[in-house]
C-alpha cells in the first residue's frame, strides 16, 4: 500500500468522524453536552438509506435522477437527525432532565433504530445477504472530479478523489470555525455555553440558541451517518459497520479542544491511525505482532484522554469546555 | 448645574415574602447630578435601585423618567430609558475579551465588525479617562478592570444614567480616586449617576446630593455641602430603638483566643483581612460590626481552619489544662482532634452550615458522624438530639425525617444553632445569626447565646443590626475594609459612634487596638 | 412568586419547582410514564405487524415466561432464571455506580470497568488454570476482576481530586481503551476461539478442566449463583451508603463540598476511594459475567449494560428496590420484544434498542412533572390552571 492510497483512505475513514466532530462541537457550544450523538448519526445514516431505497425501488427500472439521487438521501438524513436532535432538546432543555442520562438513551434509541430499519429493509428486499445494496445512489455520492493530469496524479489523488460529501463536510467545519469565532450568532452562541445566566441578562434567547444549536449539530453529526453508508461503503447498509465512529467523533472534539478548524486534522488523524492500524506491516507491526489494529484503534482514545488531562493541568481556559457544558439553565433557579 | 429631574419615584414599595424591602420611597434624581444613596444593610438601597434597572418590579407605586411615565420590567426596559445598571457582582464571560463583553447581546446595524467595536470602545474610554484594553480577556483582569469592562459596556448602550452598586467594595484607594475622576467627567458631560455606598468621606467627596434610606424608608435627601458626617450617620442609624435584650455580667472572663496579626489575602492577592488582634473572653459576647464584606466570614472561616492565613496566630487557651494550642493551619479536624470544642454557625446556612437535602438527623450528624470507633454511623443520638433540639426550641416541622431545606428560615437557623450548641462548645462563632429571622425566633436566639454566654462559653456574635450588637454584645469590635477600626464596651457605646467607626477607612494605630 | 410580574407580556406556561410530590403522586406520575411508553411501544408494533394490540401484550407477556409444549403453553423455569440473571447483571452494575452518582460523580465509565473486570477474571482462568489449585485459580480470579475494575475507576478519580479533569469525558474515553486492550490481549496471546479471533470461546468448557473456575450450580440452577452475589452486594451496598460513615461522607460530598470542608472531609481522599469501590464492584460484574454466565470473554461481553446502568440508576434515584425493577423493566421489553420477533415476522429484535429507548424517554420526561409544577396561563381571561 502507498503513501498516496493511505492518505486517501485516512481521510475517507475521518469524515464520518468529522462530520460527527463538528455537529458535536457547535452542539457543545451551547452547554449541550450530547452523548446522543453515535445514536444520531446511526440515524442519519439509516435515514439516507430509507429514503434512497424508496427512491430507487420507485424506479422499476428506470435511469436514476442525479439530483434526485442525492437529493432525497440528503433530505431524509437531516431530517431524520434534526428529529433526534429535537427530542434531546426537548427532553433536555424544556423538560429539564440530565443530559448524560438523555443522551445515552437517544444512543440505545438511534443505533436501536438504525438497526431495526436496517433490518427491516432487509426482509423486503429480499436480499441473501443481511445488507441492503443501492450501488446506483452510491454511485453518485462516490462520483469525484475528472482525474488529474498523469503527471501529478498523486496529488489529483489525494485532494479530488472524493465525493462531493468529503469536501461538504470540511467546508462545515471550516464554516463553523467561522462562524464561532468570527460572526454575531457565534459570539451569542459561545455566551450561553459559557454563561447562560449573563447571556440572558442581556437579552439574548438561551433557550432558542441552545435548541438551534443542538438541531443544527444533530443534522451535521447525521450527515457522518450518510457520509459512511453512502460514500464510504458505496450504497451499503450493514448494522455492525459503523462501529464506536460516534464515541470516536466525541473524543475529537475533545482532542480537538472545541475547535472545528482543529477537528479537521484531528479526523483524518485518527482516520490514519485506523488505517495504519489495518494495513500495517513490517517492523512496527511486528512489535505489537497480532493484535496491533487493536493498539492502533486504542491510540485515538489513548491521545484524546491525554489532551484531557493535560488541558485540565495547564488550565489554560480558552482550552476549557464551555463552562456550563452539561449544566442545566432554568432563569427561575436564579 | 442643570436642574431637570431625569428620574421620579413616587410611593414605591416592594415586599418580599415577610419582608418589605421598600416602603413608600419618593425620591428624584437630577441631570448631572452625583446623588449618593447611603444606608446600613438591609435598608433597601439595592433593591430600590434593582426596580430602576428593571430587575425587580415594584409592588405598588410610579416611576417617571424625564417626566413620562415609565414601566420597566426588564434590564432591556431599562436601556431603552438610557439607565444602565452596575452590580456589585459583574455578569462578565470569563473568556471573552472586553469588547466581546461590551457588545454582546445587540444587534448590528451593519456587518459584525470586532474592530470598529474595538474603535467605539477606546472612544469611550478616552473621552471619560478609562483605562482598557479591549483585548484582553476578562480572566486576566483584576476586579478593578472588570468593573470598567461593567461601566463601559453600559455607556456603549447609550446609557444617561448610571448606577453603580458599591463600586468602590472591591477597589484599592488609588482605583477608588481613578473612578471617581471618571465619574465626574461623566457627569460634566451631562449624564446622572447614582452611587449606592456606605462610605461616608466617598459620600462627601463624591457626590452633590445624598438619600438616606433606613430599614426600607427613605428618611430624606440633603445637599451633600450642607451635610457633616455625623449628621449623616444620624439619618442613617436612627434614633436608638430599646430591644430589651437580657444581658448578665460576664463571670470571671478569662482569655480564651486571641488572634494576634491575622491575615487574609484573596485570590486576587489583595488583602481581606489585615493584621487583626483581639481576643475572646469565656464568659462574654464579643460582637463585631462592620459593613457587609469588610473581612467577618474570612475571620470566623480562618478561626474554624477553613481560610489559608498568610500571617499570624490563633492562640487557644484549653479551659481545664490551661495549655495554649497554636490553631494556624490547622484543618477543622485537626482542630477537634486537639479537644477543642470550636463551634461555628456560618452565614450560609443551607450552603455550608447544613445540607438542605438531608433530614434533621442527618443534619445533626454532621459535626457528630465519626463518634465511635465502629464503621457505621449511630443515628440513636443524633434523633434524640434532634427531638431535644425540635422540642427545646420549638421548630416547627411535620417530623425529625423532613429535609432541612423544607423548613422556613426561623427553623433552619434554630436546627443549626441547636446542633452547633449541642457539643457545649468552649467557643461559639455564629455569623449573622438572626438575619431574615422573624422576632421570636430572634430573641430565641440572642438567648441561647447568652444561655451559653453563662455557660462560660466565648461568644462571637456577627452583626448587622447594630440596636443588637449594643444591647446583646459585652464588647463590640468594629471592623472597616479588613482592618479593626475600633473595640468599644457594649454598655456605653452608641450607635453613632459604632457607625462612624464603620465607615472609616483608616485603621487605628495598633496600640488603641490591643 | 413575583416572576410574573417581570415580564412583558405573562408567559403561556409558568414553571416553578415543586416543595415535594406525596410519595403516592410521585409513584402515579411514573406508573403513567410507564404505560404510556407501553402504550406507544405497543402502538408502534401494531402499526408494523398489523396485528391486534391487545393480542401484542399478551403474546409478549405469555411468551417471555412461558414455552409451547405439545401445543400448550407451559410456564418455563428456564426463561423465568435467564431474566432473573440479566435483571441481576444488570443490576449489579446499576448498584456500582451509585456511590459514584450520589458522590456526584459521572461515571460514564461501567462499560469499561465491566470489561477490565471481565478481562482480569478471564485472563487468570485462560493462563491458570490446571497450574494453581482451584481454591487458588478462584481467589485470584476474583482479586483480578476487582482490581480491573478498580483501576479503570480510579485513574479518572485520581486526575478529578487533583486537577478537575472532566470525568464524564475521561471515563467514557476510557471504556473504549479497555475493550481495545482486551481485543488486543486476546489477539496477541492468542486466546482467541481461532486464530485471528478477537474472542475467546467457552474457556474451560470440556476435558480435564471442565468447568473448573465456573460458578457452580446451586440446586441444579446454573444461574442462582449470579442472582445471589448480587443480591448479597445489593444489601452490603445498601448497609454500606445508608449506615456506614463512608457512606454518609459520600452523600455529604455529593450534596455540597462546601458543607464537606465545613466539618472537616478530605474531599479528595473521598473521590479517589468511593471510584475504587465504584470500579471494584462493576470489577465484581465483570467476574459474574464471565465465570458465571458467558465462560468467555470479547470486547461485547459487557454488552452495553455499563451504559444501561447508568439510566437504570439515575432514574431510580439510587434506590436499590427502584433499581430493580427499572432493570426489570428494561430487561422484559428486551425479552418480550425478542418473542414478538420469533412470533412476527415483521418485527427483528433490534426493535427491543427502539422500545427500550421509548421507555426511556418516557421516564426521563416524566420526572419534570414530578420536580416541577406547570402553571398554564389562558391568554384571555388569564385563568389560573394547574396541569400535572
Amino acid at each position: 500500500m502507498n503513501i498516496v492510497s493511505m492518505i486517501v483512505a485516512a481521510v475517507q475513514q475521518g469524515i464520518p468522524l468529522l462530520f460527527g466532530a463538528t455537529g458535536e462541537i457547535v452542539t457543545e457550544k451551547s452547554g449541550n453536552l450530547n452523548l446522543g450523538i453515535p445514536g444520531i448519526m446511526y440515524v442519519g445514516g439509516i435515514s439516507g438509506i430509507v429514503g434512497s431505497f424508496l427512491y430507487e425501488n420507485s424506479l422499476h427500472g428506470a435511469p436514476i435522477n442525479p439530483f434526485l439521487g442525492v437529493f432525497i438521501p440528503l433530505i431524509c438524513s437531516l431530517f431524520g437527525s434534526s428529529l433526534m436532535g429535537l427530542i434531546y432538546c426537548f427532553l433536555t432543555i424544556t423538560l429539564r432532565a440530565n443530559q448524560n442520562v438523555t443522551g445515552l438513551a437517544l444512543t440505545t434509541f438511534g443505533t436501536g433504530l438504525g438497526s431495526y430499519l436496517g433490518q427491516s429493509l432487509t426482509k423486503l428486499a429480499h436480499s441473501e445477504t443481511p445488507d441492503i445494496s443501492l450501488i446506483a445512489t452510491g454511485s453518485l455520492f462516490r462520483k469525484s472530479f475528472p482525474v488529474f493530469p498523469e503527471k501529478i496524479r498523486w496529488l489529483g489523488n489525494i485532494l479530488f478523489s472524493y465525493g462531493f460529501l468529503t469536501y461538504l463536510a470540511i467546508f462545515i467545519a471550516l464554516f463553523a470555525a467561522y462562524f464561532l469565532k468570527r460572526t454575531r450568532p457565534g459570539l451569542h452562541l459561545r455566551a450561553v455555553g459559557e454563561n447562560p445566566a449573563t447571556a440572558d441578562a442581556v437579552g439574548i434567547n438561551v433557550t432558542a440558541y441552545k435548541y438551534g444549536a443542538t438541531i443544527i449539530g444533530a443534522a451535521i453529526a447525521g450527515l457522518g451517518g450518510l457520509h459512511f453508508v453512502m460514500e464510504y461503503l458505496g450504497g451499503l447498509w450493514s448494522s455492525a459497520g459503523f462501529g464506536d465512529r460516534g464515541w470516536l467523533a466525541i473524543a475529537i472534539v475533545i482532542f480537538a479542544i472545541w475547535r472545528p478548524n482543529l477537528a479537521i486534522l484531528g479526523s483524518i488523524l485518527f482516520g490514519g491511525l485506523y488505517i495504519l492500524g489495518v494495513k500495517l506491516t513490517g517492523p512496527i507491526a511486528s512489535i505489537f505482532g497480532a493484535g496491533t489494529t487493536d493498539i492502533f484503534k486504542m491510540m485515538p482514545y489513548v491521545v484524546t484522554i491525554i489532551v484531557l488531562i493535560i488541558s485540565s493541568i495547564r488550565n489554560r481556559r480558552e482550552n476549557q469546555p464551555p463552562a456550563s457544558l452539561g449544566l442545566p439553565y432554568f432563569r427561575e433557579d436564579r | 448645574m442643570n436642574e431637570t429631574t431625569v428620574i421620579e419615584l413616587k410611593h414605591v414599595s416592594k415586599r418580599f415574602g415577610r419582608i418589605l424591602a421598600n416602603d413608600d420611597v419618593d425620591l428624584d434624581v437630577l441631570q448631572g447630578e452625583i446623588l449618593a444613596v447611603l444606608g446600613e444593610n438591609g435598608s433597601g438601597k439595592t433593591t430600590l435601585m434593582n426596580m430602576i434597572a428593571g430587575i425587580y418590579y415594584p409592588d405598588a407605586g410610579e416611576m417617571y423618567i424625564n417626566g413620562q411615565h415609565a414601566v420597566i420590567r426588564s434590564p432591556k426596559d431599562a436601556f431603552s430609558y438610557g439607565i444602565g445598571m452596575i452590580h456589585q457582582h459583574f455578569k462578565l464571560i470569563d473568556v471573552f475579551t472586553a469588547t466581546e463583553n461590551i457588545i454582546l447581546g445587540l444587534k448590528d446595524k451593519g456587518r459584525y465588525n470586532l474592530s470598529e467595536a474595538k474603535r467605539q470602545v477606546r472612544a469611550i474610554a478616552d473621552k471619560y479617562g478609562f483605562i482598557i484594553d479591549p483585548d484582553k480577556k476578562i480572566y486576566d483582569m483584576s476586579v478593578s478592570e472588570k468593573q470598567t469592562v461593567e461601566i463601559i459596556k453600559v455607556l456603549y448602550r447609550g446609557a444617561n444614567i448610571l448606577i453603580l452598586d458599591e463600586p468602590t467594595a472591591v477597589l484599592t484607594p488609588q482605583e477608588t480616586e481613578t473612578l471617581f475622576s471618571v465619574l465626574r467627567k461623566m457627569k460634566e458631560d451631562g449624564k446622572s449617576i447614582i452611587i449606592i455606598t456606605h462610605k461616608m468621606h466617598e459620600v462627601l467627596s463624591l457626590s452633590d446630593r445624598v438619600a438616606v434610606l433606613r430599614k426600607g424608608r427613605h428618611i430624606g435627601t440633603v445637599d451633600t455641602k450642607y451635610a457633616t458626617e455625623s449628621s449623616l450617620t444620624e439619618m442613617m442609624v436612627g434614633k436608638k430603638v430599646t430591644l430589651n435584650i437580657e444581658r448578665t455580667e460576664p463571670v470571671n472572663p478569662v482569655d480564651r483566643l486571641t488572634i494576634s496579626d491575622l491575615t487574609v489575602m484573596n485570590r486576587e492577592g489583595v488583602k481581606v483581612l489585615d493584621h487583626i488582634s483581639f481576643t475572646a473572653r469565656s464568659g462574654e459576647i464579643l460582637g463585631i460590626a462592620g459593613i457587609a464584606g469588610s473581612g467577618q466570614r474570612e475571620l470566623l472561616e480562618a478561626i474554624a481552619g477553613l481560610q489559608k492565613m498568610s500571617e499570624g496566630t490563633i492562640s487557644y487557651v484549653d479551659p481545664k489544662s490551661g495549655e495554649t494550642v497554636d490553631l494556624r493551619d490547622k484543618t477543622p479536624m485537626q482542630i477537634r482532634e486537639l479537644g477543642v470544642r470550636l463551634s461555628f454557625v456560618p452565614e450560609d446556612r443551607l450552603g455550608m452550615g447544613l445540607v438542605g437535602n438531608m433530614d434533621i438527623i442527618d443534619n445533626m450528624m454532621l459535626r457528630s458522624y465519626r463518634r465511635g470507633s465502629g464503621i457505621f454511623v449511630d443515628r440513636k443520638k443524633p434523633k434524640d438530639l434532634a427531638e431535644t433540639i425540635i422540642q427545646d426550641l420549638q421548630v416547627v416541622t411535620p417530623s425529625t425525617s423532613t429535609p432541612v431545606r423544607r423548613l422556613s428560615g426561623g427553623n433552619v437557623q434554630k436546627v443549626l444553632v441547636g446542633r452547633e450548641i449541642a457539643s457545649s462548645p468552649t467557643v461559639l462563632m455564629a455569623a449573622y445569626p438572626v438575619r431574615g429571622l422573624d422576632i421570636n425566633s430572634s430573641y430565641m436566639i440572642y438567648n441561647l447565646l447568652n444561655v451559653q454566654k453563662a455557660n462560660g462559653t466565648a461568644v462571637i456574635f456577627v452583626g448587622e443590626d447594630l440596636d443588637v450588637l449594643i444591647e446583646l454584645c459585652d464588647r463590640i469590635l468594629v471592623i472597616g475594609s479588613g482592618k479593626i477600626t475600633g473595640i468599644v464596651d457594649g454598655r456605653k457605646a452608641d450607635k453613632e459612634e459604632i457607625g462612624s467607626l464603620m465607615t472609616k477607612t483608616v485603621s487605628f494605630s495598633e496600640g488603641m487596638v490591643r | 412568586m413575583n416572576e410574573t410580574k417581570k415580564k412583558v407580556s405573562e408567559p403561556l406556561l409558568q414553571i416553578s419547582k415543586r416543595d415535594a410530590m406525596p410519595w403516592w403522586k410521585s409513584y402515579l406520575v411514573r406508573a403513567a410514564a410507564i404505560l404510556l411508553a407501553l402504550l406507544i411501544s405497543g402502538i408502534i408494533t401494531a402499526a408494523l405487524t398489523k396485528a391486534n394490540i391487545f393480542v401484542l401484550y399478551k403474546t409478549m407477556f405469555v411468551n417471555t415466561l412461558a414455552v409451547v409444549k405439545k401445543n400448550k403453553l407451559v410456564f418455563s423455569v428456564t426463561k423465568l432464571w435467564t431474566i432473573l440473571q440479566e435483571v441481576a447483571i444488570l443490576l449489579c452494575v446499576a448498584l456500582a455506580l451509585t456511590p459514584a452518582f450520589r458522590m456526584h460523580f459521572w461515571n460514564i465509565g461501567a462499560e469499561g470497568q465491566v470489561l477490565m473486570g471481565a478481562f482480569g477474571c478471564a485472563a487468570v482462568l485462560i493462563t491458570l488454570t490446571g497450574k494453581v489449585p482451584v481454591p487458588v485459580l478462584v481467589l485470584l480470579m476474583i482479586v483480578a476482576s476487582i482490581v480491573g475494575g478498580a483501576l479503570w475507576g480510579v485513574i479518572p478519580a485520581i486526575f478529578k481530586a487533583f486537577f478537575g479533569t472532566n470525568e464524564t469525558l475521561f471515563t467514557l474515553m476510557m471504556n473504549y481503551v479497555a475493550a481495545q486492550l482486551i481485543s488486543f490481549s486476546i489477539l496477541h496471546f492468542g486466546w482467541g476461539a481461532s486464530k485471528g479471533m478477537n474472542y475467546t470461546g467457552v474457556i474451560n468448557l470440556l476435558g480435564a478442566n471442565k468447568r473448573v473456575g465456573w460458578f457452580p450450580s446451586i440446586f441444579g440452577q446454573q444461574y442462582l449463583m449470579n442472582i445471589l452475589i448480587v443480591a448479597v452486594l445489593t444489601v452490603l451496598l445498601y448497609v454500606y451508603l445508608k449506615y456506614s460513615k463512608h457512606g454518609y461522607e459520600i452523600s455529604v460530598v455529593g450534596e455540597s463540598e462546601n458543607t464537606a470542608r465545613y466539618i472537616g472531609v478530605n474531599v479528595k481522599k473521598v473521590i479517589i476511594r468511593t471510584m475504587i469501590l465504584s470500579g471494584a464492584l462493576c470489577g465484581i460484574s465483570g467476574l459474574v459475567l464471565v465465570a458465571g454466565t458467558d465462560h468467555s470473554l470479547s470486547t461485547g461481553t459487557a454488552g452495553g449494560r455499563g451504559f444501561t446502568a447508568i439510566m437504570v440508576t439515575w432514574l431510580a434515584h439510587f434506590n436499590p428496590a427502584y433499581m430493580a425493577l427499572t432493570s426489570f423493566l428494561i430487561v422484559f421489553v428486551e425479552r418480550g420484544t425478542k418473542e414478538l420477533s420469533t412470533a412476527y415476522a415483521q418485527i427483528s429484535d433490534n426493535l427491543a434498542d427502539v422500545l427500550v429507548g421509548i421507555v426511556l424517554f418516557c421516564i426521563i420526561g416524566c420526572e419534570f412533572f414530578i420536580n416541577y409544577r406547570v402553571r398554564v396561563h389562558l391568554p384571555k381571561n388569564r385563568k389560573e390552571g394547574k396541569a400535572e
